[in-house]
């Protein structure tokens, strides 16, 4: 199987689902002649032309308005926000607008968008693009949220959102979009909205994350057993609404002990409601403290590469967090 | 503008093309859309309803609107006023009346959403919500997937003038006009954004004075005079549908009414300034120009409003009647299954 990295298997995606689906048209800032400023519409452009690859003006609340409407009357709109940071500017129509349509009119409308926002820290990006923004949108019940961790998910992800009937955010760990790479097979596959995959079996500590967090589980999971010998259950999350419940409970029950990793900013972060479930839900399970680790609670991740490696999460920080659990 | 309609009808019918039967649908669509905004105000005032957001004085320009496109085939985005324009595309006074009275069955949102919040998939008439001027740039992008395709529809998009200070209206129209989109934006400018006057909304005279920003045409009408309405949207429903881009018009209208059943607009203007506005009533104008024209007569008029008066009769009666929602209703589903296509 060819091995890729997470951003051409995205833009896999969007190749096919365009191919197979006249409906399918691209619109962001830079999607077009440039491919996107990470190059995840490269070639598009070239291949489908100015009617289907669509450069935007700049500006983020209109670039979302234009796939509601444009996917109520029946297109399916892939909405590119440049920077996940920059989305605020279209949050109303969000929150306010694409969450709630299908419930508004009693089922009578629906919105079957997707919108795609890179997300994360850790390319020196400052605090404007750096965000984690996750938070705010699972909130508001209406929008459907993956974050994949790896090209095969990635794919099939994105794919299963251009065919979902409903507003699909993708957020896509822009640290991650060259930096890792996995095995794809050729031709046609999705990857379902919904469940969670456990990426390794354990039965010490129980460690939850999505995208680029997930990419640093794996690796403090192995690093601490081989020289701890602690065994680790991990949980890539990939979808965040709806939430594999099932998996989450299931992978805790195992071991009893919940550590959340997340680079989002603590407070209501989405972890909490990983940690709110557990003690509801599996509480007589539980074995020591549901632990979160995640990025401090300042707005956003600075720019001096200094103060940006004490925001992030890495695996060296994650496998303390491990052991401190462990030994609990 | 010449106030005494018993010497002049002030209806400006160049260009008209709509036959007699026509223009006597038209005024029936306006006075059965003014009674029934009318018994509302009623059933507020009685304590029966907890809510109403009028359309009056609006009636000249919605419905000249709504005959200007090709109903049921094109879209429309309708915001909160749009009583007339509504009942014009095919809701009945019923679906309004379960909306009013929040009641089991109300066709637009089953009950979720407060009443005059269009929406109808069957009748072409997008979603709206509260927050105002969403519905602008999500109508530019009904109006780029009409393009996308080919098809020949055009996307109708309303909103009062107050709304055009959010940023919605400017991003929606800039994309109609770098893409020329077959959209009409109709602003129904009323002069007033809840108390707020014109001057204190925006430092141009007329909203289509905007028009050129946006490399779009714009065009101002008295909304009160429903055929020149009709004329200016009728214009630029075929340019829209022609190819040739999206248009801006204003209609300069006034309500008359406060601005819904929560306000008390003496605390804004002088009652001087309502009654001045009620002479130039886009109804009583409608009527004199068709006296005029030989089609109605003192027995028309009444026979109108005594058909009016049953179909709000037994609009209000079956809707009072109706059962609430279900509690559970509150639980509908926030997602559309898979197999939707």
């Amino acid at each position: 199987m060819p091995e890729i990295t997470l951003i051409e298997a995205l833009r896999q995606a969007m190749d096919e689902e365009m191919e197979r689906d006249e409906r399918v048209f691209i619109t962001g800032e830079d999607v077009g002649r440039r491919g996107g400023v990470f190059r995840a519409t490269q070639g598009l452009y070239d291949k489908y032309g100015p009617d289907r690859v669509i450069d935007s003006p700049l500006a983020e609340l209109s670039i979302v308005a234009i796939g509601i409407g444009a996917a109520m009357v029946g297109m399916r709109p892939i909405c590119e926000i440049q920077f996940a940071d920059y989305i605020f500017p279209a949050f109303n129509q969000i929150v306010n607008e694409a969450a709630l349509i299908y419930y508004r009119t009693g089922g009578d409308w629906n919105v079957p968008m997707v919108i795609r926002a890179p997300y994360g820290g850790g390319i020196g990006g400052g605090l404007y693009h750096s965000q984690s923004v996750e938070a705010f949108f699972a909130h508001r019940p209406g929008l459907k949220i993956v974050v994949p961790s790896n090209p095969y998910d990635a794919k099939g992800l994105l794919k299963s959102a251009v065919r979902d009937p409903n507003p699909v955010m993708v957020f896509e760990p822009k640290k991650g979009y060259r930096l890792i790479k996995g095995e794809v097979p050729p031709g046609e596959y999705t990857v379902p909205i919904g469940p969670a995959a456990v990426t390794r079996e354990g039965t010490d500590v129980t460690v939850y994350a999505y995208g680029m967090m997930h990419y640093y589980v794996l690796q403090a999971a192995e690093m601490v057993a081989q020289r701890d010998g602690i065994s680790c259950q991990v949980v890539d999350l990939r979808t965040l609404v709806p939430l594999d419940t099932k998996t989450v409970l299931e992978s805790f029950k195992k071991t009893g002990k919940a550590l959340i990793v997340y680079e989002d900013n603590r407070f209501l972060g989405y972890g909490a409601e990983i940690a709110a479930l557990l003690s509801d839900e599996a509480f007589e399970y539980m074995d020591g403290p549901i632990r979160r680790l995640t990025g401090p609670d300042r707005p956003g991740v600075p720019f001096a590469h200094t103060m940006q490696d004490f925001y992030m999460p890495n695996p060296d920080t994650i496998a303390d967090a491990i052991r401190d659990l462990a030994a609990y | 503008m010449a106030t005494d309609l018993q010497t002049a009808h002030q209806i400006d019918d160049t260009g008209i093309d709509l036959d007699d039967q026509t223009l006597l649908e038209m005024y029936w669509q306006m006075v059965r859309a003014r009674r029934l905004d009318e018994r509302v105000w009623i059933l507020h005032r009685q304590g029966k309803i907890a809510f109403h957001i009028s359309g009056i004085g609006h009636e000249g320009v919605q419905v000249g609107a709504a005959y200007a496109m090709r109903r049921g085939h094109d879209y429309a985005s309708l915001y909160y006023r749009d009583l007339a324009f509504s009942l014009s595309l095919g809701l009945t006074p019923l679906d309004f009346m379960l909306a009013v009275f929040g009641k089991a069955g109300e066709p637009t949102s089953g009950s979720r959403q407060m009443p005059s919040h269009w929406s109808s998939r069957k009748l072409g008439m997008l979603s709206s919500s509260s927050p105002v001027a969403t519905q602008v740039p999500q109508a530019a992008g009904a109006a780029l997937a009409c393009k996308l395709r080919g098809d020949d529809r055009v996307v109708i998009v309303t909103l009062g003038e107050g709304s055009t200070s959010e940023g919605d209206f400017y991003e929606g129209l800039n994309w109609a006009g770098v893409h020329q989109l077959p959209l009409v934006c109709l602003v129904q400018n009323n002069i007033y954004a809840i108390s707020v006057p014109v001057h204190l909304q925006m430092a141009v005279p007329n909203v289509a004075d905007r028009a050129p920003m946006f490399g779009i045409a714009g065009a101002i009408v008295d909304g009160n005079d429903v055929l020149a309405s009709y004329c200016v949207m009728r214009e630029a429903v075929e340019r829209a549908r022609s190819g040739q881009g999206a248009t801006l018009v204003e209609a300069k209208t006034y309500r008359p009414v406060p601005h819904s059943s929560d306000d008390d607009d003496r605390t804004y203007r002088s009652r001087d300034e309502v009654e001045e506005w009620k002479k130039r009533d886009a109804i009583l104008r409608f009527q004199v120009y068709l006296r005029e024209r030989g089609l109605l007569d003192d027995d028309a008029i009444a026979e109108i409003e005594e058909r009016v008066r049953q179909e709000v009769d037994e609009a209000h009666a079956a809707a009072e009647a109706a059962p609430y929602p279900p509690p559970e209703d509150t639980l509908f589903p926030v997602f559309a299954p898979d197999d939707r296509v």
